[in-house]
């Protein structure tokens, strides 16, 4: 177990301090209700913009894209350069005019005006649901990472954690979310940023790093660069770690998953609504997606790392090594250690590592990058790293929980319990629900802990709910004969198309359950990622294709009753900044080049 | 009136670079606090100072401009109001 010394402390609770300070110091400046969840749409566009990105920036990247880095490798940027840019460049561009243009305050709110009340409020539910657990996800990991790791009490960690965010969000509402998401992108890059530097150097670079992988690579039975080329070995699933193969990544992340999430979750949405002008709103995903592409480097890369790094190599620590302790953390010198820093799984009640079926030890790969700060930040430093992880936990947590106020108030409250109100009580209201969507997040994370099937469970369903849904918004954006009756039956549709996939595929070597087969075992995929992107592909295209036949048997709406809200009934955007570089389609251009550019030099 | 942000970003990484460089300084040159060879809470502690710095010149060199025009440019800092 790691132990803190007073300087790494001291860096933790500045942190605390300032988002706290901010908070209140916004305060005075929340009047209305469009103040706490729309800022005054105010913010300017790089504000919005690394809020954008900050809100996504959660554990789940931090922690998850490390762990992939281990298990992968580079590949894993492909959630980056095929996974987000494009969707990111295509909101921005295409959406973005709608969204912010039709003045809706939400993203169920655009489905009500597009479309229908059913549409939105099937959106607005299951959206509310889905945020609310996901906070209380990452609260539960973060409490059982802090005590793995420091012998934190896990409840003491939940509670602050969680009470710091319910604080500054209550005092400041979204401006407060955003300001500090932005100070949370600062913290997160400069306290990974070390990392990497420190880790790289202690391996020879690129290329010491390459080299080390190749036998890591060969060991596992496949091609030596396998771990370091991101599209060489996509011909086939078998070929690369990942398990699948281009196409079905192509269509399946690429395109259904990575639109589905960046251009209708209102999670991430909601910042560039925030803007304070429809240039502003256009750019905030494009400027969000500069940091995006350069994550990898800064994410990934120390998974990949502490896959290789060795616990006798150069680097020295004067703390404690991570001991067995209460959590039965192995240490790093111990002999069932497994490659690199990344400790072996082990079974809660022997402490005996796991073992795959073919009598592997199986590697607890979401302490890849928390081993690695451990291992090489020495205290002062190890302080602001710690920070950096609590400051993802707690961006990704106010993320949620200002798109939960947010939709609960406006498009639930407003809409079926008590429309018509003054706005002063829809501000209140605002307030009242973020102190219960924390509530509930803190109460799921016990859930979590105690029943960790019910999270897996509950996350299969939302995967199933958000696979149709760019599908719905596509159409509704980009057709106008696309009717609510339509939307509704197409989404209900690919939700089901989706769990009828998933119940009749099963990944290879996993057991008939949650991870599939319930309906009998038509399919087997090489890998759980490559049985995701394919339910995702089926889900979409049954949306898809029930939207467009509902919706020519159904009655269309007048062409008046669109405008502003469907393309080609909509003026074209007129871009508001004086200079080249700062418009919307010159960003997109740059953006998209850097992203081949990076796809093409670790092919 | 606002908040400009950069104020309170540029403040808090003022504040943690000096006090990481302290450290590191004080530390100079004992065991375990450079790892690969690089005294990295002196070293980066700096680097933190000099972005807490940039950050803060800038959001001073918006605020006299915004004094000099009297109307506040929104492309010179985020200001709520």
């Amino acid at each position: 177990m790691t132990t803190l010394r007073a300087i790494d402390y001291a860096v933790m609770l500045l942190y605390f301090g300032f988002v706290l300070g901010i908070g209140a110091m916004l305060r005075r400046y929340v009047h209305t209700s469009e103040d706490f969840f729309l800022s005054g749409r105010s913010i300017p566009a790089w504000v919005t913009g690394l809020a954008f990105i900050s809100a996504n920036l959660g554990a789940q990247e931090v922690i998850g894209m490390g762990a992939s880095g281990a298990k992968y490798g580079i590949a894993t940027s492909h959630f980056y350069w095929i996974g987000a840019i494009p969707a990111m460049v295509f909101v921005g561009l295409f959406m973005m005019p709608f969204y912010y243009g039709s003045r809706a305050r939400s993203v169920p709110e655009y489905l009500k005006l597009r479309f229908d009340e059913k549409t939105r409020g099937l959106n607005a539910i299951s959206f509310a649901i889905m945020t609310v657990f996901s906070s209380g996800i990452s609260l539960y990991a973060m409490g059982k990472l802090l005590n793995l790791l420091l012998g934190w009490s896990f409840d003491l960690s939940i509670l602050v954690a969680a009470g710091i965010v319910l604080a500054y969000i209550f005092l400041g509402g979204l401006t407060s979310a955003i300001y500090n998401e932005v100070l949370q992108f600062f913290l997160i890059v400069f306290g990974f940023a070390p990392l990497v530097f420190l880790g790289l150097r202690d391996i020879g670079g690129w290329a010491g790093l390459a080299d080390r992988l190749a036998g890591v690579a060969t060991a596992n039975g496949y091609a030596a660069g396998a771990y370091t080329r991101s599209w060489t070995f996509m011909g086939s699933a078998s070929a690369n770690p990942v398990g699948v193969e281009w196409f079905g990544l192509v269509m399946g992340l690429g395109f259904v998953l990575s639109f589905g999430y960046w251009c209708t979750d209102f999670l991430v949405v909601q910042r560039a609504m925030a803007a304070n002008s429809m240039t502003a709103a256009r750019r905030t995903p494009l400027i969000a997606a500069v940091p995006k592409m350069l994550f990898p480097f800064l994410v990934i890369v120390p998974g990949m790392l502490a896959l290789v790094v060795t616990s006798t190599s150069t680097v020295r620590s004067t703390r404690e090594p991570v001991a067995a302790s209460v959590t039965s953390a192995p240490t790093p010198e111990a002999p069932d250690a497994g490659p690199g820093l990344v400790p072996p799984k082990r079974d809660a009640r022997t402490g005996e590592p796991l073992r795959d079926a073919r009598g592997r030890v199986v590697l607890d790969y979401d302490l890849a990058t928390p081993m690695m700060l451990v291992h090489f930040f020495p205290a002062g430093l190890l302080g602001l790293g710690l920070t950096a992880l609590l400051a993802s936990f707690m961006s990704g947590m106010a993320g949620n929980v200002t798109a939960f106020n947010t939709v609960w108030t406006y498009d639930l409250y407003q809409s079926y319990v008590r429309p018509a109100a003054p706005d002063a009580h829809y501000l209140a209201m605002g307030r009242f629900a973020t102190v219960f969507g924390v509530a509930i997040s803190v109460a799921a994370a016990y859930v979590a802990a105690s029943f960790n099937n019910i999270m897996d469970f509950l996350q299969l369903v939302f995967a199933f709910v958000n696979a149709p849904l760019f599908a719905t918004f596509a159409l509704g954006m980009f057709w106008k004969r696309a009717t609510g009756h339509g939307a509704f039956t197409g989404l209900l549709a690919g939700t089901l198309a989706a769990a009828i996939h998933h119940g009749l595929s099963l990944p290879a070597g996993a057991a008939v359950g949650v991870k599939g087969g319930y309906f009998g075992i038509v399919t087997i995929y090489p890998s759980e990622l490559a049985q995701t992107f394919w339910t995702a592909i089926v889900a979409w295209l049954t949306c898809f294709g029930v939207t467009i036949v509902m919706s020519l048997a159904t009655r269309p709406r007048p062409p008046d009753e669109l405008r502003g809200l469907v393309y080609g009934l909509t003026a074209k955007p007129i871009d508001d900044v004086t200079r080249w570089y700062e418009r919307p389609a010159t960003l997109a251009l740059v953006v998209l080049a850097g992203a081949v550019v990076l796809n093409v030099i670790f092919f | 009136m606002g908040l400009d942000l950069r104020i309170p970003v540029g403040t808090l990484f003022a504040v943690i670079g000096v006090l990481l460089a302290a450290y590191g300084g004080a530390t100079l040159g004992k065991p375990g606090t450079a790892p690969t060879g690089v005294p990295i809470n002196l070293v980066w502690g700096l680097v933190l100072l000099a972005f807490g710095t940039a950050m803060l010149a800038l959001a001073r060199r918006a605020r006299r401009a915004a004094r000099g025009n009297s109307k506040p440019d929104a492309e010179h800092g985020p200001r709520v109001t």
